[in-house]
């Protein structure tokens, strides 16, 4: 199990070494340091002298792998590779192109963005499944039928409608809770009311449909015919057989973004001014902040990674076969 | 010498030629399948099911649409010395269907059918005084001499006669089916017509004429209402809504169909080879797509939708004009959403191939010694379209619904071009406005809705047609 766990953790680093690799090609070799910066200054101000210093401010002015002019080990530390690639891997994020500290950003920025994603996830998670168990539950009947009809209608709505409709009516019609903002402590409560909802509003549709999925593949197995046949009542099947045996495909889904609830709702958080990560990758995509859409890339599939590796110890945990083999 | 002067000359954006391409390999694709019972059998079944020949109609009507606004043309302009001169604007054949709503511009927002602006406005006065009113519309029942008046009954009048004559070409669509399903059965017109409409006949017409129906009751007035009114109201800078829906439309069906079609070849073919030839092919590929998918999807496409508009930026001499650029970032947005999404798909293949490759039939072609090209088109790829197909329909929906999401974060479609995003974009602040403007939303809203909706739904016919798992559980759900 402990080689296991370690055999999976070397292949993490290895894929991170991949995405390393991939967006630096993307980030250097699509355009050259000197493209960014032109497309940074704005078309009126670029002269080649600013353009030098914009990249000197940067770091983007030594070369890209070897640098000959130093001696020994730093010959390859010296380089834009090794200060924009490699360091993240020491989570040294660096400065953004506005010259911010990204690794303090990020430190600050993730509470906000965690306040909202996991009261969001638990209370979704809930929701979700029981949606879809009472459409098991009453499967081949118009509660299902109906159910069914909700989700696909409420999946072919898009998240900016939900959003743009939560604040309508909870903000402007009723005046229950403040359109958007955010606030220390726990007067932050009342701003997260309305995107917590939302977000748990606007997975209903696709997430209880694939729930109900699970459930109904595992109801179509012998197992549950034989528990059938044991004389246990319907709802005894339903809670003590299916869903403990729909866990295994439900978690294969779902441990893999608890990691990545760090990285915050992009548009829930532009939309409702709350400041976390999701609001900070939309601000730095709009400024054309390379840095930070860099340094987001690589958080984003470290915590992806962490996902699967969580994923793989979960399973081991509910699944017995997976444990003894 | 006089020079033949063509009132207009076709112009093939890139978008268009892909889009008339994928036209064309969509009816070879039909040929072929229906010469072959065996690939007919799952089309088959999918046009017994209600709801997705409901939607199928629905979606045929937004094709058509996108399709129309996929021939682009310059007119000719009036030129003395008899040598062809064109415009510059490029305009596409719904535009010219669609003239009378592009040209009526007005200053500002108006509401739906309305015949004032919006907002008061400071007149002056012919004896020299100024007055806050609100103007008249410069096309919005333009033609009304006293709209407090006539409005009202000039719009029932019009709306009436739109819709009577939209159910009488109901009617005929009605029994035009009839027709030809009695031939087909060899029956009398008039028991197939109570045949359909009990809902008795083995393709559900009943669903596709109750689809048509509701079409036709909500085109036929607007129809004859969008000459005279702007039906649907106008936007910040006057220009109507409903003209805005309906371009929105081909730039929904090009990123929902072009970013699947470059999707597909990378997930097929890596996919077969993974699980075919298992080993070291099978670890790199696996590896490839572990690293790709690591990557948050909307990060990934934001960083190398960011990487082409600085080379856009850079590169102004490769795009002329400001419809060949915005065709270009639609297509290279394709590009980026097919790239970064393959992986889903490619794992679903890889499976598939891993069990096909022990089947018994596979074994014998080894035996017989067929090369591992030929055992891999012959025999895999024809026994993992199902899947593919599926894919296919279930992605649409995703695409178009990603599309208005990238927009609103400023990595998605050009900002000259109309789609959704664009107009949610636009509108999102509008509803806190005081008077509130409502009808931006609410167009895009319909319009995104309906085209999602009807894709999913055919999506979930296909795949219960398709899918080998539900059709042998006898379980349609």
């Amino acid at each position: 199990m402990t080689a296991y766990i370690i055999r999976r953790l070397v292949y993490g680093v290895f894929v991170l070494a991949g995405v390393n690799v991939l967006t630096f090609a993307l980030f250097f070799f699509v355009n050259s340091p000197e493209d960014m910066a032109r497309a940074q200054l704005g078309a009126k101000r670029v002269t080649p002298a600013a353009v030098e210093k914009w990249k000197r401010e940067r770091g983007y002015d030594k070369p890209v792998f070897l640098n000959d002019k130093m001696p020994g080990s730093r010959k390859l530390t010296e380089t834009v590779f090794f200060d924009k690639s490699v360091r993240l891997f020491a989570f040294e994020f660096g400065a953004s192109d506005q010259g911010r500290n990204i690794g303090y950003d990020i430190s600050t920025r993730m509470w906000p963005s965690l306040a909202v994603q996991v009261p969001a996830f638990v209370i979704g998670l809930a929701v979700y499944i029981t949606f879809a168990l009472l459409m098991a539950f009453f499967r081949a009947t118009y509660v299902d039928f109906w159910g069914v009809v909700l989700c696909v209608l409420m999946m072919s709505i898009s998240t900016l409608f939900y959003i743009i409709g939560g604040q309508f009516v909870f903000g402007k019609l009723w005046n229950l809770v403040p359109i958007s903002g955010y606030d220390a402590g726990f007067d932050a409560l009342k701003f997260l009311v309305l995107p917590v909802l939302i977000g748990v509003i606007g997975g209903i549709g696709s997430s209880s449909r694939w729930y109900r999925t699970i459930f109904l593949e595992e109801i179509s197995k012998d197992y549950v015919r034989t528990a059938r046949a044991k004389g246990l009542s319907e709802s005894r099947v339903l809670f003590r057989h299916v869903l403990a045996n729909a866990m295994i495909p439900i978690l294969t889904g779902v441990v893999v973004v608890i990691p990545l609830l760090f990285m915050g709702a992009l548009i829930t958080e532009s939309f409702f001014g709350i400041p976390g990560l999701g609001s900070y990758t939309i601000d730095a995509i709009g400024q054309q902040d390379f840095a930070i859409v860099r340094a987001m890339v690589f958080l984003g599939s470290v915590l992806y990674i962490i996902g699967l590796i969580l994923t793989d110890i979960s399973y081991t945990l509910v699944d017995p076969r997976v444990r003894f083999s | 010498m006089m020079h033949l002067v063509l009132p207009f000359r076709f112009e093939w954006l890139w978008s268009d030629a892909l889009v008339w391409l994928l036209v064309a390999s969509v009816i070879g694709f039909a040929i072929y399948t229906n010469a072959r019972p065996h690939l007919r059998a799952p089309w088959a079944r999918v046009s017994r099911s209600a709801s997705g020949l409901a939607a199928a109609t629905v979606l045929a009507l937004f094709v058509i649409v996108g399709l129309l606004d996929s021939v682009h043309y310059r007119e000719a302009l009036p030129s003395q010395d008899g040598k062809a001169a064109y415009a510059t604007e490029l305009r596409s054949v719904l535009d010219r269907l669609l003239q009378p709503l592009r040209a009526s511009r007005e200053k500002t927002y108006s509401a739906p059918l309305a015949t004032h602006l919006y907002a008061k406005e400071t007149v002056q006065l012919p004896d020299g005084g100024e007055v806050r009113v609100f103007p008249r519309l410069r096309h919005g029942g333009a033609h009304l001499v006293d709209p407090q008046q006539d409005w009202a009954r000039d719009v029932a009048v019009k709306a009436f006669r739109g819709l009577a004559i939209a159910l009488l070409v109901w009617f005929v669509a009605a029994i035009g089916v009839c027709a030809a399903e009695s031939r087909r059965a060899t029956a009398g017109i008039e028991s197939v017509w109570r045949d359909v409409w009990a809902g008795r006949t083995a393709v559900p017409w009943r669903a596709v004429l109750a689809a048509l129906g509701l079409l036709c009751v909500l085109i036929g007035p607007v129809t004859a209402l969008a000459p005279h009114y702007h039906v649907l109201g106008t936007d910040k800078v006057g220009q109507d809504v409903l003209y805005q829906a309906l371009k929105s439309i081909r730039t929904g069906l090009v990123i929902g169909t072009l970013a699947t079609l470059v999707m597909l070849p990378f997930a097929l073919v890596l996919g077969v080879m993974a699980g075919y030839f298992k080993g070291r092919i099978d670890d790199l590929i696996q590896y490839l797509y572990t690293t790709l998918s690591s990557i948050p999807g909307v990060l990934l496409i934001a960083a190398a939708v960011l990487m082409m508009q600085v080379y856009i930026e850079n590169h102004p001499e490769l795009f002329p004009s400001t419809e060949i650029r915005a065709d270009v970032r639609l297509i290279a947005l394709c590009v980026i959403l097919g790239v970064t999404s393959w992986t889903g798909l490619c794992r679903l293949l890889r499976g598939e191939a891993l069990k096909l490759r022990e089947m018994e039939y596979i074994q014998a072609a080894h035996a017989f010694g067929v090369s591992h090209w030929r055992i891999m088109m012959r025999h895999i790829v024809p026994n993992v379209m199902h899947i593919v197909m599926i894919a296919l329909v279930m992605d649409f929906s995703g695409l178009v619904l990603a599309e208005a999401v990238l927009s609103y974060v400023g990595v998605g479609v050009d900002p000259s071009m109309i789609s959704f995003g664009t107009m949610i974009n636009s509108a999102r602040l509008e509803m806190a406005r005081e008077p509130m403007v409502w009808w931006s939303l609410a167009a895009a809203f319909v319009f995104m809705l309906t085209l999602v909706l009807a894709a999913n739904l055919f999506a979930d016919a296909v795949r219960d047609a398709f899918d080998p798992r539900l059709i042998m559980a006898g379980r349609h759900s």
